[in-house]
């Protein structure tokens, strides 16, 4: 009876493939034999950044936008909880207590992240990059220039992160766990997502939203929905990006950091979840130990380049790469290359649609 | 115009009303009331007119940027690039040779030169492939800001622009009469003036280019149908290449026009491509006329943004660019 449960298909445990809990085991496990800097400025700092590239993955991927203005609403979050909780520069900071900032900051983070969407909905493709860009941008100007609510070009410093079940949280070991368990719970989140009704019309949408409205649906409200749920991924990696660095300033929000975060899942792949966080473990790692190879002045320059790289030869990423390798790898055996071409979330597509 | 009249009075009386109540505020000495309301007259003024001058660079800027895209699709992100770097070459140039048009005409051809470069080596391999010839270009920018920050560093440059080009003109606009009855007449930067004529010209050239010539006949017509227009046998890749040359050239001439109005220094590429982008989303991409209201009414929220409400001046603008994309989401003078 009990197996019968355990290894029914309707199991979301099922789906997951054994190598994930592998990496999984090595995630939780990482803290026991990395050094703190490991633990906290590479690890936790990846799942961050790669939880914001996720917000774009999951638009970009599932729903064909390209947005910029992720990392600007993820800044928003941070701003807000600045102003609604406390800091230590004296402008603002109106002390609520920090469940009830997170949970408004979050959520004024998704509103800000839906209003965004319902402004560049009604145009597509390339326009969406260009409002976007615009709207960060503009942001990042307002924040810089505006002292009364955002304390202009100084910005915030002393946001904390609350001491709760006696841990301080700001801790490398804790705080690595934190945004583990947030960073695998919205990757599970929008594998789900991508699986269900809504993920599959966003997807039909991505592919031909003439025929969508055609057959009745409500394309933009599709479009809003998907940049509000992107906008609660963002906002919470704002949140955490914020008690992170424990300051927020303009240059948190500034448009080398946008772009970084299109490089970030691009680099690692708009097919899968699991892109950008490879992204962005790349790019950290990129960041801290370029120093050694290049004078540290030049990171840019190799960011662009590694860019620009994928962009011509790999448009899938690091992600695309692994897929046109592993049927080579495999040549002795015979795996028919269709199936090992075939990526993850066509899988999962193909899989549902038999569902339906 | 009397079509017009007849068809909408109302809208027709408003303007005019419009119209009259802006000639009267620009030419009559404010009484003191006005003045207490909305401040001096001669900040309204100097305003107006930095909003103007402003909007003609953002012009310049932007309408290469339009007729880029208008033609090929492609939304060049590397086109405040293009400007920062018409600034630094030029700069050199005009140093070098002491000669500040010498150095805004190499600045024009090198970019335009660098346009088309791009164009024939990376975006001829990628046509109709919108969102990776963005991606590309980010990337450009990308490195471009760095490299040129290792060659020119942080300081900020600034032109020497011709005697004649320097002081300042009384603009025929009386700001208060004093108590002796002299009128005092507001002044204004002749640099700045000129920063317009040229903008006006660079329209009105281009509107001639694109009307009244051969090429911009073929430019209109690859606009309206791409693969017509290559049956009909003329060689696209040629007209591509020339308007990426334009377009990018135009960028490195505002470069030098807009540097000496101001300075040029890091991170000024950013600001004229987020010039750029309202200016585009509000004109209408592809509309070279739509980059001139679009650019006009840009500048205009800019400066009066700056000068009356200090810390929320960016919300004007961006104000303006949700509405135009709420009410025309084409933009105003977009077509399609």
């Amino acid at each position: 009876m009990d197996t019968d449960r355990l290894f029914n298909k309707s199991n979301p445990f099922a789906a997951i493939p054994a190598w994930s809990w592998i990496i999984g085991l090595l995630l939780i496990l990482y803290p026991s034999f990395a050094s703190d800097f490991f633990t906290y400025q590479i690890g936790a700092y990846s799942l961050l950044l790669g939880t914001v590239a996720l917000s774009l993955m999951m638009l970009a991927g599932y729903g064909g936008m390209v947005s910029l203005a992720q990392l600007t609403v993820a800044g928003l979050a941070g701003y807000l909880m600045a102003i609604l909780g406390d800091n230590s520069v004296g402008v603002m900071g109106l002390g609520w207590p920090w469940w009830l900032a997170v949970i408004v900051s979050v959520f004024a983070a998704a509103i800000f992240s839906a209003f965004i969407g319902a402004i560049s909905v009604r145009t597509e493709g390339i326009y969406t990059i260009m409002i976007t860009l615009a709207i960060a941008v503009a942001f990042f100007y307002f924040v810089r220039q505006n002292y009364t609510l955002f304390n202009g070009f100084t910005g915030f410093a002393g946001v904390e992160p609350p001491t709760l079940f006696g841990i301080y949280w700001r801790d490398p070991v804790p705080f690595y766990y934190l945004s583990l368990a947030v960073a695998t719970g919205f990757v599970g989140a929008v594998l789900n997502a991508s699986r269900s009704t809504f993920g599959l019309s966003l997807m039909a949408i991505r592919d031909n939203p003439r025929r969508m409205r055609a057959l009745g649906y409500n394309v933009a409200a599709h479009r809003i929905a998907a940049y509000f749920m992107s906008g609660i991924i963002a906002g919470t990696a704002g949140v955490l990006l914020v008690w992170f660095n424990g300051r927020i300033s303009p240059g948190t929000v500034g448009v080398d950091v946008v772009i970084d975060i299109l490089v970030i899942a691009v680099v690692g792949g708009l097919r899968h979840p699991i892109g950008p966080f490879l992204g962005a473990i790349a790019f950290v790692l990129l960041e801290n130990f370029a120093i050694d190879l290049i004078d540290r002045e030049r990171f840019n320059t190799v960011i662009g380049l590694a860019f620009l790289l994928v962009v011509i030869f790999s448009p899938d990423g690091i992600l695309g790469l692994w897929k046109r390798l592993r049927p080579k790898l495999r040549l002795g055996k015979s795996v028919p290359s269709a199936a090992a071409g075939t990526t993850p979330t066509d899988s999962h597509v193909s899989e549902s649609v038999k569902e339906v | 115009m009397k079509q017009f009249i007849e068809r909408h009075t109302f809208w027709a009386v408003m303007i005019m009303i419009a119209v009259i109540v802006f000639a009267w505020a620009l030419f009559a000495v404010w009484p003191e009331w006005l003045i207490d309301a909305i401040g001096r007259k001669k900040t309204f003024v100097n305003t107006l007119f930095n909003g103007i001058t402003l909007g003609g660079l953002y012009f310049i800027v932007a309408s290469g940027f339009t007729l880029v895209f208008g033609l090929m699709r492609n939304v060049n992100l590397a086109h405040g690039s293009m400007y920062l770097l018409g600034g630094y070459i030029g700069y050199e140039v005009a140093e070098a040779s002491g000669s500040w048009f010498l150095g805004l005409i190499v600045a024009f051809l090198a970019i335009a030169i660098t346009g088309v470069l791009l164009q024939v080596l990376v975006f001829r391999r990628m046509e109709g492939d919108d969102l990776r010839q963005t991606l590309i270009t980010i990337g450009i920018s990308i490195i471009a800001a760095d490299l040129m920050l290792a060659v020119w560093t942080g300081t900020t440059y600034q032109f020497d622009p011709p005697e004649w080009l320097y002081g300042a003109v009384n603009l025929p606009i009386i700001s208060v009469i004093k108590s002796s009855g002299d009128a005092v007449y507001i002044k204004y930067p002749m640099y700045r003036l000129s920063v317009l004529v040229v903008a006006i010209a660079v329209g009105i050239a281009l509107w001639l280019f694109l009307n009244r010539t051969r090429i911009g006949m073929m430019i209109r017509a690859g606009v309206n149908d791409r693969e017509m227009l290559s049956a009909s046998g003329v060689n696209v890749q040629l007209v591509f290449a020339l308007v990426f040359g334009i377009g990018a050239g135009l960028a490195g001439f505002a470069g030098v026009i807009g540097g000496t109005a101001l300075s040029i220094a890091p991170g000024e590429d950013v600001r004229y491509l987020l010039a750029s982008l309202i200016v585009v989303i509000v004109g209408g991409l592809g509309s070279v006329p739509g980059a001139a209201i679009g650019a006009l009414l840009i500048g205009l929220a800019e400066q009066f943004g700056l000068a009356y409400f200090p810390t929320y001046g960016v919300v004007l603008t961006f104000i303006i660019m949700v509405v135009v994309l709420a009410v025309r989401p084409q933009g105003i003078m977009g077509g399609r």
